[in-house]
């Protein structure tokens, strides 16, 4: 039971939850899962990718000293930020395309709670032992025994809560250096700093908070309830099929009587929330379906068939209990609503592949000086000034030609050169993957326009070529 | 409904209904967490233990003064003197090479800028303006156009001395004669070498008076701003040829000039700031846009080694 009774007390003691080993197809699925997020949770700081000598080989890296992300082939630069926000969006719509279609799958299987809980229970039952030993445990007085075994438990716990806090670090640095760094005390602060932090919330949520996050931490559970409609699959007690419930021997005794439901309470000894799915849908119900398993068992092992609880729509529920047929499964997930959210999901990832695909790798930016606006020079000539960035996104030196359009007669000179150096065009070379900054020069005939509107130009002048321009204006008094 | 003696219960969960209803939905008694009571208890504690360290509670003229004695002053002088700890080595080192050798150490030059920078903002700006570019009778230092002189060493020597300082023996100093007021020229021998000015500025055409005021001004002005008008730099007389005039090009300003002479004044800073202060804004106001040619820095463009690029791969 999640919630409290009517008892009028204004705090609640938290209920242990000792959820009983379970297997089948549901159990093996989050197995699998499980595997697989941790592989790529671990595994992907470690994978390298050969930029050339002048970029990381770490195939992802959040690089925050030098405001740099790295993924594979893609590298994006700050000003590309709306990668990764169209990135956060496609997550944002996937999770409601999941919801919208399978509920609540990515609480159940997906969510990094989810994960390390299940983790950490796996741990509990290996040393402790399954559901009902943890419970005369947690009763028995303190002794060495006890100790003992909790002292274990916490010790696994709290590895594995290092190796993840940890783990995350890596993402940030170059995870062999960050390494060595990190046992020869020469990682920087912040990097032991994040693991002490990220171990201890490992190890407070995923050994000892566990469903409480879920139930009061999180929101998501709020808004998925949400975005849960009458055609999305969720975890269903069949009501009309289990009531009433009674033993087998009852109803061997009274047939027709009671349900398929032997009420064997192994649903709930299942339940790593610790709820009772057969009251009906719950916030405390994340979808692990691991009820799902333990009820097939049991309908097998009485000799009737499966699916007592399983999932299944609002929908399908209400026909199933007046006799007709559900819908079939594809139907029910191919609707209007999860074809949009596919659609909207699929458009932003497209638009993505399509842009990263036509971006430029040269940029330029001029602003100009504005006290003073301009200048007038001894041979009568106005000057403007402006701090032009050049930025070479590619991971190698690049020289580049900068000239100015639409400004007769302008001549360019750069605040590290003498006037008599001036020239229509500027040369230089831009380090590799980084923004040149020049002070650029430049002066026209004192005729003109108080105001006049030109562009600079970049070009490479490597094989690759290649170019940008930049609007600006040109003052006179 | 909150004063009745038996309390609806909510048949879903069980609980209480609280008794405040909004259109139809009802608020319900759920009990908290009991670790959320904890962690509630956990912030009273670190409040206590937090007033206690730091400065907190209000007496009479300040605050409890905490027993680890941090004060946001006390953290800002800390935070500056760690500053100044870390540029010390900078600045000594900008003290200790002479200006002329600065441009060769592009990164010293850089900091030297960038120091000048901020030092204009607090010294300079008062009278040259925030973005140097000067007023009437200050002269503009983004210009290509200098008085004393535009290179690295002749600007350092400016700001060191300072321009016309009457107790210091070697500031910059030069007098132009007021020569309607102290009756050196006649009314009408300002008006034409005024005219003449305006002449060889190319402001106005050649006339009979101009004709006349070169005379005028080979027998007295040229001594200083030399025959053709074009200044010395030695004595601080303005080139009277350029686009640029520190007073006005017009023909009243002019005659004012002339009638009343000019002589501008500037602080020496060698006994204000330090000598790398100093410096420092001598290599800011040379990379204004009109910094002239040290010998030194002739021989470096000459190589190509300075092309301008300053790569920052931190943006």
């Amino acid at each position: 039971m999640l919630m409290p009774t009517g008892s009028g007390d204004l705090y609640e003691k938290r209920k242990g939850v000792y959820p009983k080993a379970v297997d089948g197809f549901y159990r093996r699925l989050k197995w699998a899962i499980m595997a697989v997020t941790l592989a790529i949770y671990w595994v992907t700081p470690w994978l390298r990718w050969d930029r050339g000598p002048y970029a990381p080989d770490q195939a992802v890296l959040v690089d925050l000293a030098n405001r740099r992300f790295y993924m594979f082939a893609i590298e994006i630069w700050p000003h590309e930020f709306y990668y990764v926000a169209g990135l956060l969006m496609m997550a944002g719509i996937g999770l409601f395309l999941v919801t919208s279609a399978v509920g609540r799958a990515w609480c159940g299987y997906a969510c990094p709670q989810t994960v390390w809980t299940d983790l950490f229970q796996h741990v509990e039952r290996a040393i402790d032992g399954d559901r009902n030993a943890q419970i005369r445990l947690a009763a028995a007085p303190l002794s060495a025994g006890k100790i003992a075994r909790r002292l274990m438990k916490w010790s696994i716990w709290l590895l594995i809560a290092f190796l993840t806090g940890g783990a995350w670090i890596f993402y940030f640095a170059d995870a062999p250096t960050l390494q060595h760094a990190f046992w020869t005390g020469a990682a920087a602060p912040i990097a032991y700093g994040t693991t002490a932090v990220l171990t201890a919330t490992t190890f407070v949520l995923g050994g000892f908070m566990r469903e409480q996050v879920c139930i009061y931490m999180c929101p998501w559970p709020r808004i998925q309830t949400a975005m849960l409609d009458e055609k999305s699959l969720v975890v269903t007690y069949k009501d009309w099929r289990g009531e009433k419930r009674g033993s087998v021997k009852k109803a061997a005794a009274h047939p027709g009587d009671y349900g398929d439901c032997i009420d064997c309470n192994q649903c709930v000894a299942v339940c790593p929330t610790g709820i009772d799915i057969r009251e009906g849908p719950q916030i405390g119900c994340i979808t692990c379906a691991l009820c799902i398993d333990a009820c097939d068992k049991v309908m097998a092992q009485v000799g009737r068939p499966r699916g007592l609880i399983d999932y299944c729509t609002e929908d399908d529920a209400a026909a199933e209990k007046q006799g007709r047929a559900p819908r079939p499964v594809l139907k029910t997930l191919l609707r209007p609503r999860t074809i949009a959210y596919f659609a909207i999901w699929g458009g932003i990832g497209v638009a993505m592949l399509f842009a990263l695909g036509a971006r430029t790798r040269i940029d330029i930016s001029a602003q100009q000086d504005r006290n003073p606006i301009f200048v007038r020079l001894s041979d009568g000539a106005i000057r403007n000034a402006y701090m032009v960035k050049i930025r070479n996104m590619e991971t190698r030196p690049r020289p580049i030609e900068v000239h100015v359009e639409g400004l007769p007669g302008a001549m360019l000179w750069t605040d590290a050169m003498a006037r008599d150096q001036a020239a229509a065009s500027l040369a230089t070379r831009v380090p590799a993957d980084s923004v040149a900054k020049l002070r650029i020069f430049v002066a026209a005939p004192p005729a003109g326009a108080p105001r006049q509107d030109f562009s600079f130009a970049v070009r490479a002048t490597d094989r690759e070529g290649g170019g940008a321009r930049e609007d600006a204006r040109f003052e006179r008094p | 409904m909150a004063d009745d003696k038996t309390p609806r219960i909510d048949a879903a969960t069980g609980t209480e209904f609280k008794g405040h209803e909004w259109d139809g939905i009802e608020e319900l008694d759920t009990p908290l967490p009991r670790w959320w009571l904890w962690t509630f208890y956990a912030t009273i504690i670190f409040a206590i233990g937090y007033t206690i360290a730091y400065p907190a509670w209000p007496m009479i003229d300040s605050a409890t003064r905490g027993v680890l004695g941090w004060s946001s002053r006390g953290a800002l002088a800390e935070e500056m003197a760690a500053r100044d700890a870390q540029i010390a080595p900078l600045r000594q080192a900008i003290a200790a090479t002479t200006i002329d050798k600065l441009t060769g150490q592009p990164q010293l030059m850089q900091a030297a800028v960038e120091g000048g920078r901020a030092a204009f903002k607090v010294h300079c700006v008062q009278c040259h303006g925030s973005g140097a570019a000067g007023s009437a009778g200050y002269p503009n230092l983004n210009d290509d156009d200098w008085l004393w002189g535009g290179d690295l060493a002749t600007i350092e020597k400016t700001i060191t001395d300072g321009i016309r300082n009457p107790d210091h023996a070697d500031t910059r100093m030069s007098m132009m004669p007021a020569f309607g007021r102290d009756q050196l020229l006649t009314g009408a021998q300002v008006d034409d070498v005024v005219a003449h000015v305006r002449v060889i500025s190319g402001q106005d055409k050649r006339t009979a008076a101009a004709q006349r005021g070169a005379r005028i001004f080979a027998d007295n002005c040229a001594v200083c701003h030399g025959p053709a008008g074009k200044g010395s730099r030695e004595l601080g007389a303005p080139n009277l040829t350029d686009g640029i005039w520190l007073y006005g090009g017009d023909a009243a300003t002019i005659r004012q000039s002339v009638w009343n002479s000019r002589q501008g004044v500037m602080p020496r800073w060698n006994d204000k700031l330090d000598q790398a202060t100093i410096r420092m804004l001598a290599a800011y106001v040379h990379r204004l846009g009109g910094g002239e040619a040290t010998p030194v820095e002739t021989a470096m463009a000459a190589d190509g080694t300075t092309n301008g690029t300053n790569g920052d791969a931190g943006q």
